[in-house]
């Protein structure tokens, strides 16, 4: 299989990067607000999407930005907007409304410091948990987090093709680091772009939220080819419709779930780093998995056998992988910018199988290698991972 | 004779509002517009926020979308953007469009896109059982407010203009054949357009203030109101308790998807790599 053509290598950041995956997914509609340290990819996107016939609007606040996307994606556009922290918070109402209505969506998520105004312009991983759980009630999440430029345009493409495929908002979780690093890169000319899966009956027989075999109703866009239908943030039978009955609204939420459940396999990625004979493993994603990286190989190189096992997906959790992982190994590492909130999923996924030792970073600074290999050498010594 | 039944969603009455709400007197006014102005079905999209008024769209068979609450002009704006060849109507009441959706009924009426928001205004929350609203009447009474409300109310009509909508206009359901009028002006009209209308709640608003009963509600709207040149004339007290209908501002001004498709022409006529 031939490699496909790419464009000639060029430098540019992960926020810029994440601009023009959302391009090459096919983004037709932008709405954003200005906040650090996600704006250059609004910045972008004002550049670039009207030439392209597209829309960039700056909206009045953070909540109109992920109301306009809603819309927009109802109309068949595909949508994106891009957030840090207290944007994110902001966000979280209409969030669960695309979770409920089934709205495909892209939200960007430029992590910094927190709580509150925290460290805007300083690196974080402390909304992991507000991407899974951000908005009220049980509802599907999908979230994502690259490691690098390159794959910050990947993880872009893939967010929109898993919103159009799952009729789901999907988060991209950059983080500080990812979004103003600058690299070389290659992005490719092509990529793989998928559509929304549109109504397979003609409007008379068109049931918006048809309970499916894939658990994915198909979706017509408002005003074309005449399917005429309701949307509501209430909850709602098959046909779109409020409704009190106890039946429907369990079907209803046990489906909105259920349809991420199904498709797990095909949503969770993750990549392994010397991980085939590994007795000590380090999970870290973001930023964290470069200094991660570093760390292993160095290890390595002193006859620890150490791996990285890096998540793609954070959500819906890699929890079979890291289970695998920790039948493995007697120790894995969670190193994060955060109080440990990734360190729990691990946990509870190993279930005891083996230890699991969190590392955690608030104050700002990014996790140095140095620090991993510390944690490394340190584990290997209380005897996970001697070199026999 | 206007055939309702051809834009009603029949099977989803009854309707949710009270006896005596004046919410279907409005909805009978937007299908009496739509249906002169001769607006094919498919070609509307009706938006709504949160509240009693925000139940419309469900009994309109057209493009429906009932939102978050105060949020409804943002989902219409990128509705509208996305399709700008779609008839956008948003309806929405006083407490969700000028309390929790205030930041974006100024900025939709800044932009000036082709939007037409009709606006029950009946001066309470209705559906959440009767709080005070930012149009609740200064001294009037409401759950939240039971020793009367001591704010200052907005005039909704004045803050829209004060926005820059192009056009607003303001009637009571006490006079249905004014209002269809005045709403199919707001359709046609290119630009933010509001119709603020004047609705009683005799279940809350009217019951908190000894009201009475809807008909003496609506009777009361309708003696209470005036045209905006009579309204110049009355004294300072009684222009204050007036409810001044009509046309209140019509005005052209460039409109916003009009302005994009511009921007977009621009730069796509321009030379390759400007």
């Amino acid at each position: 299989m031939s490699e496909p053509s790419r464009s000639p290598v060029r430098v540019m950041s992960g926020n810029e990067a994440c601009a023009h995956g959302a391009l090459a997914a096919g983004l037709r509609f932008f709405a954003g607000y200005p906040i650090t340290p996600s704006s250059e990819i609004a910045e972008e996107l004002a550049v670039r999407l009207p030439k392209l016939g597209g829309v960039f609007m700056q909206m009045e606040d953070e909540i109109a930005a992920m109301g306009a996307v809603v819309g927009a994606s109802l109309a068949g556009a595909k949508a994106m907007t891009a957030t840090s922290g207290p944007g994110f918070s902001l966000k979280q109402e209409n969030i669960g409304f695309a979770c409920m209505a089934e709205v495909p969506c892209v939200i960007v998520d430029v992590q910094r410091g927190g709580p509150s105004t925290g460290l805007p312009t300083m690196p974080s991983q402390g909304d992991v948990m507000q991407a899974r759980w951000g908005t009220h009630g049980d509802h599907p999440m999908i979230a994502l987090a690259p490691f690098s430029v390159a794959e910050t345009f990947d993880l872009t493409v893939r967010a929109f093709n898993l919103a159009e495929a799952y009729r789901t908002p999907v988060v991209l979780l950059l983080d500080e680091i990812i979004g103003h690093v600058n690299e070389k890169v290659q992005l490719p000319d092509r990529v793989e772009v998928v559509e929304r899966k549109g109504p397979d009956t003609p409007p008379d027989g068109y049931v918006p939220y048809r309970h499916t075999e894939d658990g994915v109703p198909p979706m017509a866009a408002f005003g074309r080819d005449g399917y005429r239908f309701h949307v509501t943030g209430l909850s709602h039978d098959e046909t779109g419709f409020p409704t009190n009955d106890p039946v429907e609204i369990d079907r209803l939420n046990r489906r909105l779930n259920g349809k991420l459940e199904r498709h797990r396999d095909r949503i969770v990625e993750v990549a392994r780093h010397a991980c085939a004979d590994a007795e000590l493993a380090v999970f870290a994603y973001g930023s964290v998995a470069r200094a991660a990286r570093q760390a292993v190989d160095e290890a390595r190189a002193k006859g620890i056998r150490a791996g990285l096992l890096r998540p793609r997906t954070l959500w819906p959790f890699p929890d079979a992988e890291v289970r695998e992982l920790g039948r493995r190994v007697a120790t894995i590492l969670v190193p994060e910018m955060n109080l440990g909130q990734m360190a729990h999923e691990v946990e509870w996924a190993v279930g005891g199988a083996c230890r699991v030792v969190p590392f955690s970073r608030v104050d700002g600074l990014p996790v140095r290698p140095g620090q991993i290999l510390e944690l490394v050498e340190r584990a290997a010594r209380a005897g996970a991972g001697v070199p026999a | 004779m206007t055939d309702y039944a051809k834009y009603l969603r029949l099977d989803k009455f009854p309707l949710i509002w009270c006896p005596g709400c004046g919410d279907g007197i409005v909805l009978k006014a937007i299908l009496r517009a739509v249906d002169r102005i001769g607006l094919d079905r498919d070609e509307i999209c009706m938006v709504s926020g949160i509240g009693c008024s925000s139940r419309t769209p469900g009994y309109v068979d057209v493009n429906t979308l009932h939102t978050t609450h105060g949020r409804a002009l943002t989902f219409a704006t990128g509705v509208k953007m996305t399709r700008p060849d779609l008839t956008v109507i948003v309806v929405t009441g006083d407490g969700d469009a000028t309390a929790i959706g205030g930041n974006h009924f100024i900025h939709a009426a800044r932009r000036n896109i082709d939007i037409t928001v009709i606006l029950y205004n009946n001066w309470i929350y209705g559906m959440t059982g009767g709080q005070v609203s930012p149009a609740t009447p200064s001294g009037d009474r409401a759950s939240t407010a039971p020793y009367g409300s001591i704010e200052p109310n907005f005039d909704i009509a004045a803050l829209a203009a004060g926005a820059g909508a192009c056009f607003v206009a303001r009637e009571t359901v006490a006079k249905p054949l004014l209002l269809d009028k005045l709403i199919e002006r707001a359709i046609r009209k290119k630009g933010f357009s509001l119709v603020e209308v004047m609705t009683p709640c005799p279940t809350t608003y009217g019951r908190l203030n000894r009201k009475g009963d809807a008909v003496q509600m609506t009777a009361y709207l309708k003696e209470h109101s005036t045209s905006k040149a009579k309204a110049e004339t009355l004294s300072g007290e009684e222009r204050g308790r007036a409810i001044v209908t009509g046309v209140l501002v019509d005005m052209d001004k460039p409109e916003y998807t009009e302005q994009y498709a511009r921007l977009v022409e621009r730069l796509r006529g321009a030379p390759a790599g400007a």
